[in-house]
């Protein structure tokens, strides 16, 4: 760049796509330090100024509050908008700011000073309690300290933006995600955070692309440099050059025609040429996405994080809550069918004092979790039946590892049962159960376990974590999480066989059963329902609709056969090109 | 003064909600009131301190009441908690 000086080299950071789409624009670094307090002596001819300086920020900080409550409220509903009201109590509570101001008066300190001191009492004591729940109110009161403390100082608030950004960020909160959104957001990066982190979960719901655990891109790039968020491939580009930008335009153009292409297909069935018909489905997580997976053309939802209901939640949701929840998605679908999955959380979201785990993904989660906890487990079946009473509703176990799970698990839907006639309420007497299959053990069991149950669902994502001893968060060792991975291949053939040949129907809801190169090796195994975001739908039944299964099943033969990932993807990418050269894979 | 004992029956503990029911209830009286749990004492008018208490379900709460109203503050307060805050106790 001998014309260009100015030009600083471009720089590539991989993370985690979390949300798809490309954005290319000026960068906002969003950056939340807590204000530097110095502690002055003021004199006492100056205390009604500074009382009144006080006031003014409390007033200020209370306006903004309430600014973003009501924004919550329109954009997450009612209970979703909870944290921010604890955060407004705080500001309205009178003791507290008479004891600050009597201190201001009779220690003669600054505003600043004694803000930052009287509430840092009560953040510390919470900080160190032993109670999860208090210990994350704690970040509340800290929230409310810092803003008043920004309005002493008179600091504008960076939630604002000047134009179209994209916002990058060590970390972001559910709120900074979604106060950040007033704003036109073009895209976010964040150095840490997952695929289901909050961050993750909203931008999707907002629809704006984003890549999360992009490790230092928050060092790595200044206020105002240029950035291309590349939430296909999980990368950032920072100061990208020329040809990066065309390379990355000409990328997204073809994503949405692509996309528009695919929009004529929704009403045709999920069916190849030869007349094999399986079924597509929709992994769904909030409620608003309903909409979006009908217009889609789903054949139904094959999978339902209900723990998504807990998101921002204080309080377990009640039965009631539950029951209407899950009959609000049924009815919208009816009559195709609703998987809902029982709670899948590790046990710190259940129990405030839950032991800390070192490894939580070997822990107390799922299905271990609700076992432990027969009401909460109870409630959760009762609302799930009650919610079946047009027969559209199925019911699904996470985490399942040995047969005694299974059986335990349907010993509390029949007792579910059995307290909902006693109580004279409807639901349907043979409501379908199934369980996910993400646990070697499971898949090793899979016939066995198929007699228990009416379908099997695969969860690829904990499925190959656990068969590859691969944690797909860890960065360091990320690389060796493999899709495509020779095991895990004979591993999906052997659940899909042993599964059918008793006679229940085989599905997968993890993330391979929506990839593209996957599709006609999943269709060839012999995958009764295909399960994924609703986003991709349209490009996985244009795939299933353009082969006969006779050559699926040759595709898979083939692909079974060989040795390594790379040898698999070299081979499935050569037959996707050769069959859909327009179909963009990473 | 008087003196109470109350023990947190509903399930969720003293979370946000059933604190700011305390506070608003404890501020139509205009008797004074302090919590103490483990030895550690708060205002029962301030909601930043109920919060601090980290009083989950099951634990046991010292109240303490003082001023002209206090009979019929202690009484409201002490059915407020009686009822597990109108919330799920099981």
């Amino acid at each position: 760049m001998p014309d260009d000086q100015t030009h600083k080299p471009e720089v590539i950071i991989k993370g985690i796509p979390a949300s798809p789409g490309i954005a290319i624009g000026p960068v906002f670094l969003f950056r939340k330090s807590a204000p530097t307090i110095r502690e002055k002596s003021i004199t006492a001819g100056e205390v009604p100024q500074e009382i009144a300086r006080l006031e003014q920020a409390v007033a200020r900080s209370h306006k903004e509050l309430r600014k973003i409550l009501d924004f919550a409220l329109s954009k997450l509903g009612d209970d979703k908008a909870k944290i921010f009201e604890a955060q407004l109590m705080i500001l309205e509570d009178s003791i507290l700011f008479e004891t600050v101001y009597k201190r201001v008066r009779n220690e003669l300190k600054n505003a600043e000073f004694v803000v930052h001191d009287e509430i840092g009492k009560y953040h510390r004591m919470m900080l160190t309690s032993k109670d999860e729940y208090t210990r994350e109110r704690a970040h509340d009161v800290e929230d409310v300290r810092n803003r008043i403390l920004r309005n002493l100082q008179e600091e504008k608030l960076i939630s604002r933006l000047e134009g179209s950004s994209v916002i990058i960020s060590q970390n972001l909160t559910a709120a900074d995600t979604l106060i950040l959104s007033r704003n036109d957001v073009l895209g976010y990066a964040t150095d840490i955070g997952g695929i289901t982190s909050h961050t993750a979960l909203l931008a999707r719901a907002l629809k704006i692309p984003a890549v999360v655990g992009a490790r230092n891109v928050s060092h790595s790039v200044q206020h105002g440099e240029r950035v291309i968020v590349d939430g296909y491939s999980g990368v950032v580009y920072i100061n990208p050059s020329e040809t990066t930008v065309r390379e990355l335009e000409e990328k997204q153009r073809q994503f949405k025609l692509f996309e528009e292409r695919l929009s004529e297909l929704r009403d045709l069935p999920a069916e190849t040429l030869d007349g094999h018909r399986v079924e597509l489905s929709a992994n769904m997580e909030f409620e608003k996405e309903i909409e979006f997976i009908r217009l889609q053309g789903a054949d139904g939802i094959g999978l339902y994080r209900s723990e998504m209901l807990l998101i921002g939640k204080e309080v377990f949701p009640s039965e009631e809550e539950q029951a209407e929840q899950y009959r609000l998605i049924a009815e919208s679908m009816y009559p195709k069918r609703v998987i809902i999955r029982t709670f899948d959380v590790g046990g710190d979201k259940i129990v405030a004092d839950a032991v800390k785990e070192n490894n939580p993904f070997l822990g107390w989660r799922g299905i271990r979790v609700m076992l432990d906890k027969p009401d909460l487990f109870l409630e959760q079946l009762r609302a799930i039946l009650r919610s079946s009473t047009k027969k559209n509703v199925a019911v699904m176990f996470p985490m399942i590892s040995s047969i005694k799970e299974v059986r335990a698990a349907k010993g509390y839907v029949e007792e579910a049962k059995k307290q909902l006639r006693a109580q004279n309420l409807p639901f349907d007497e043979n409501i379908k159960v199934g369980i996910m299959v993400e646990v070697p053990a499971a898949a090793v069991l899979a016939e066995d376990l198929a007699d228990e149950v009416d379908f099997l669902s695969i969860g690829t994502n904990d499925l190959i974590q656990y068969l590859l001893a691969v944690d797909r968060g860890n960065d360091v060792v990320s690389g060796l999480y493999q899709e495509f991975h020779p095991a895990v291949l004979r591993f999906l053939r052997r659940i899909i066989e042993r599964g059918k040949k008793r006679d229940v129907w085989v599905g997968m809801c993890g993330e391979m059963a929506g990839d593209p190169m996957a599709t006609l090796l999943l269709l060839g195994l012999g995958l009764d329902e295909f399960s994924v975001v609703p986003k991709v739908l349209p490009e996985i039944k244009k795939i299933i609709r353009s082969v006969k299964l006779r050559e699926a099943k040759r595709i898979a033969k083939h692909a079974l056969s060989l040795q390594t990932e790379d040898e698999v993807k070299a081979y499935l990418r050569s037959t996707m090109k050769e069959r859909f050269p327009d179909i963009p894979l990473d | 003064m008087i003196e109470r004992e109350v023990t947190i029956r509903n399930r969720a503990g003293l979370h946000t909600r059933p604190a700011a029911s305390l506070v608003k209830l404890a501020a139509k009286f205009k008797a004074e009131f302090f919590i103490e749990k483990d030895g550690f004492e708060i205002n029962g008018k301030s909601i930043i301190g109920v919060m601090t208490l980290a009083a989950e379900q099951g634990s046991k709460l010292h109240l303490k009441f003082s001023g002209e109203d206090e009979e019929e503050m202690a009484r409201a307060v002490v059915a407020l908690f009686d009822q597990g805050f109108g919330e799920p106790m099981q």
